[in-house]
């Protein structure tokens, strides 16, 4: 049974969550926010998701061009603001939001107030779940022996580590069997995967083999830009390892075709 | 050194098909990430350490001026003599007319990045001096005109069989005449050549880990032994350091050392950590005439107070490339100049320009492996970001990937109209992938699909999905 959040038990004291869907999510894979609102929904919490989002600004921020990504920082402060809380099924955009957004407004005192208002309430999912809302478990089902890729800015910007693997441990028929180098980049990198293709190709192709030789049949991780990048790589090589994004094997929703296959 | 940063996508992929230098990265890798997360392990206070060397490098580059100054006093009360070089050329002038004072031939060296920086040894030689690196990586690359590859392990893109190959074409001279393989043998090997070459040397230069203001000394630390029998053996030793190396006291020496060996190589200390004050007093038994301090600053001082100062806190222990996932797939050749890695690109544009150098900051996925073991706890991918917004501003960046850019940014900032963008991407590449779930080629996002499929959206959007539910619902 999913532990409720004690403050949850009435909607008027049920904490009000604007999911950030990311543009990833959005595009290739709705099933992630699908299962995102499903695990927070389970948590007892009221899920709204503002039709004012689009990005987050982050391939701006790291192509230099400050000034669209403040234009960008504001639109998402402005459409969030009103929310408890902010939860985005991805490290990297959550990190954007909770540790660069406060940076972007260092010469405006007003702008950069409210970006720090709302870099406290935004949260990556998995760890909003496990940190904020003390879940522990999950009631869900998954046969398979799975690796879980740490992505960078989760691990490293947000120190999400042991939030998926305590959940995934709760999931029944799943066993966990980590890879070597779990903690390594698998060469995304946002545009860096187009401007420096052979390196990210390096990058992803070692990756792959650790996975590989992990033996596990699935991976899972919680940025679905590393995920593209992984599954592209697995699959071009002909390897049989699934791709899933963490929330769709904690919500329980696998019944879509994993990352990249048929169907 | 003539750099190379400009031409550092074909760099790297040369490097990449480099089979020599691909075993040799492996080594890499393999060996220092892991010894220094041993000896971390072994020292709780490391974190608070890290605090404490980043307080007092803040504070040193806060009263620069100060604190160079008592170094320059009390360098000079010792009988030594300071010299300051605003930049590479007047840095080598200086130490040319201190060798040509004393008529010197040859000069032997210990390890010292700044010595690459100033590209010394052909200006020494071009002037009729001839330089003997005498740190056996260093001395491995000279003999192959080379540069280093890392800033503590000169030589760690080379093999064994390429050392060997090394010693067998230039020690013939010396009577080597038989091609050595084995490590131990091809050390004694340059333990015997370099022995004769320290005790001729009429000049010994060092670099600097430290300057320490308190007492006008200067330290280094070293495994090899070389950088003593190359500054105590010669009638002069000169001593090449860049401004930001001063450490207050020799208190504070030791919180640096303490954070430096951990972070370089794992150990908890260097096999040898040198003390220098001045020459050789009546009472000593050995060491120099001379003693002299060059203080290079090459545009460091242009970096205080500015929005790169906190790369002035770097103590070269190497951590960052050694974890650096881009670092260990090419090597540092193909960075182009002196410093490679992670504070190779974000010192490199400062000190040859952004113009030449501003690949570098942007070969880097942001994965923040290298702020995270920084002893010093630079901030090193945000200040190539910083790299990369002054390229943007300077209108650096390639056309297209500006053009692109600002469409993007236009969209994204009319979040309706992207969402039907959106839309109509997932439907395209949907229908491009057919039923495969992915797609194979696809000429726009070829960098991509070169290498891997691109998995396929799996419909509508989230958002169109949302908004019928939510329709349905009310």
């Amino acid at each position: 049974m999913m532990k409720e959040n004690p403050s949850a038990g009435s909607p008027a004291s049920k904490p009000r969550v604007g999911l950030f869907v990311t543009c990833l999510v959005d595009l290739f894979r709705p099933t992630v926010g699908f299962a995102a609102v499903k695990l927070l929904e389970d948590a007892g919490c009221v899920v709204e998701v503002p039709t004012a989002q689009s990005c987050c600004g982050q391939p701006a921020y790291n192509s230099g061009d400050r000034a669209a990504a403040r234009a960008l920082a504001r639109q998402l402060i402005a459409a969030f603001e009103p929310f408890d809380y902010v939860v985005a099924p991805s490290g990297s955009c959550g990190g954007m939001i909770k540790h660069h957004y406060p940076h972007l407004f260092d010469d405006d005192p007003a702008w950069q107030a409210r970006a720090e208002r709302l870099s406290a309430k935004t949260f990556e999912l998995v760890s909003f779940l496990t940190d904020v809302l003390g879940v522990e478990q999950v009631e869900a089902r998954y046969t398979g022996v799975v690796t879980y890729h740490d992505s960078c800015s989760g691990l490293r910007e947000l120190r999400i580590k042991h939030q998926p693997r305590r959940l995934l441990a709760s999931v029944e028929g799943l066993s966990l069997r980590e890879m070597e180098e779990a903690e390594v980049c698998c060469g995304f990198g946002g545009t860096f995967c187009v401007k420096y293709p052979e390196l990210s190709n390096r990058m992803v192709g070692e990756k792959a083999a650790r996975i590989v030789a992990s033996g596990a049949d699935t991976l899972l991780a919680g940025d679905m830009g590393c995920l593209l990048n992984m599954a592209g790589k697995l699959q071009r090589e002909g390897a049989t390892v699934r791709v899933r994004h963490v929330a769709e094997v904690l919500a329980g929703m696998t019944d879509a075709p994993a990352i990249g296959e048929p169907g | 050194m003539h750099p190379t940063s400009q031409t550092f996508k074909a760099n790297a992929s040369a490097a990449l098909h480099d089979a020599a230098l691909q075993r040799a990265l492996k080594n890499l890798k393999s060996g220092f990430p892991g010894k220094r997360a041993a000896a971390i392990a072994k020292l709780p206070e490391f974190d608070a350490l890290r605090d404490a060397g980043r307080d007092l490098k803040n504070h040193v580059l806060e009263h620069l001026d100060f604190y160079l100054e008592r170094f320059e006093a009390q360098v000079t009360a010792q009988g030594g003599q300071v010299h300051w070089a605003r930049d590479a050329a007047e840095a080598n002038r200086i130490v040319l007319d201190i060798c040509r004072a004393v008529e010197a031939r040859t000069v032997t060296k210990g390890k010292s990045m700044v010595s690459e920086e100033i590209g010394l040894n052909d200006f020494l030689a071009a002037n009729g001096i001839e330089p003997i690196e005498t740190d056996l990586g260093e001395y491995i690359i000279q003999l192959r005109h080379e540069h280093p590859s890392h800033i503590i392990a000169p030589a760690i893109h080379l093999n064994r069989d390429q050392v060997a190959d090394a010693f067998h074409a230039h020690h013939g001279q010396y009577g080597f005449t038989e091609r050595n393989e084995n490590p131990r043998a091809l050390m004694s090997e340059a333990r015997q050549v370099l022995r004769q070459r320290f005790l001729n040397a009429d000049v010994g230069i060092t670099g600097a880990n430290f300057c320490v203001a308190e007492t006008g000394t200067t330290v280094i630390v070293t495994n090899e032994g070389n950088g003593d029998l190359t500054q105590i053996l010669p009638r002069v030793h000169i001593v090449l350091a860049s401004i930001e190396k001063i450490a207050p006291t020799l208190e504070d020496v030791s919180t640096f050392l303490r954070l430096l060996s951990r972070s370089a190589t794992g150990q908890e200390i260097t096999v040898y950590t040198t003390f220098s004050s001045g020459p050789r007093r009546p009472e000593d038994v050995d060491g120099p005439e001379q003693f002299h301090v060059v203080l290079l600053d090459n545009g460091r001082s242009g970096m205080l107070g500015g929005e790169f100062q906190d790369m002035l806190r770097c103590i070269r222990c190497s951590a960052c490339l050694n974890h650096c996932p881009v670092y260990g797939a090419i090597g540092g050749h193909a960075y182009g100049w002196v410093y490679p890695g992670p504070m190779g690109s974000v010192l490199t544009p400062q000190l040859i320009g952004v113009d030449i150098a501003g690949a570098l900051p942007n070969a880097s996925t942001f994965c923040g492996r290298c702020e995270d073991v920084c002893p010093m706890r630079i901030p090193l991918p945000a200040m190539m970001r910083h790299w990369r917004e002054r390229e943007f501003e300077r209108h650096l960046s390639p056309a297209g990937f500006r053009f692109g850019l600002r469409a993007w940014a236009f969209f994204a900032q009319r979040p309706k109209l992207y969402q039907s963008i959106t839309r109509i991407a997932a439907r395209v590449l949907r229908w491009l992938g057919g039923r495969n779930g992915r797609i194979k080629s696809l000429p726009l996002a070829h960098g991509w699909t070169a290498w891997r499929d691109l998995p396929t959206p799996q419909g509508q959007t989230f958002q169109q999905q949302w908004a019928a539910r939510q329709e349905k619902r009310s």
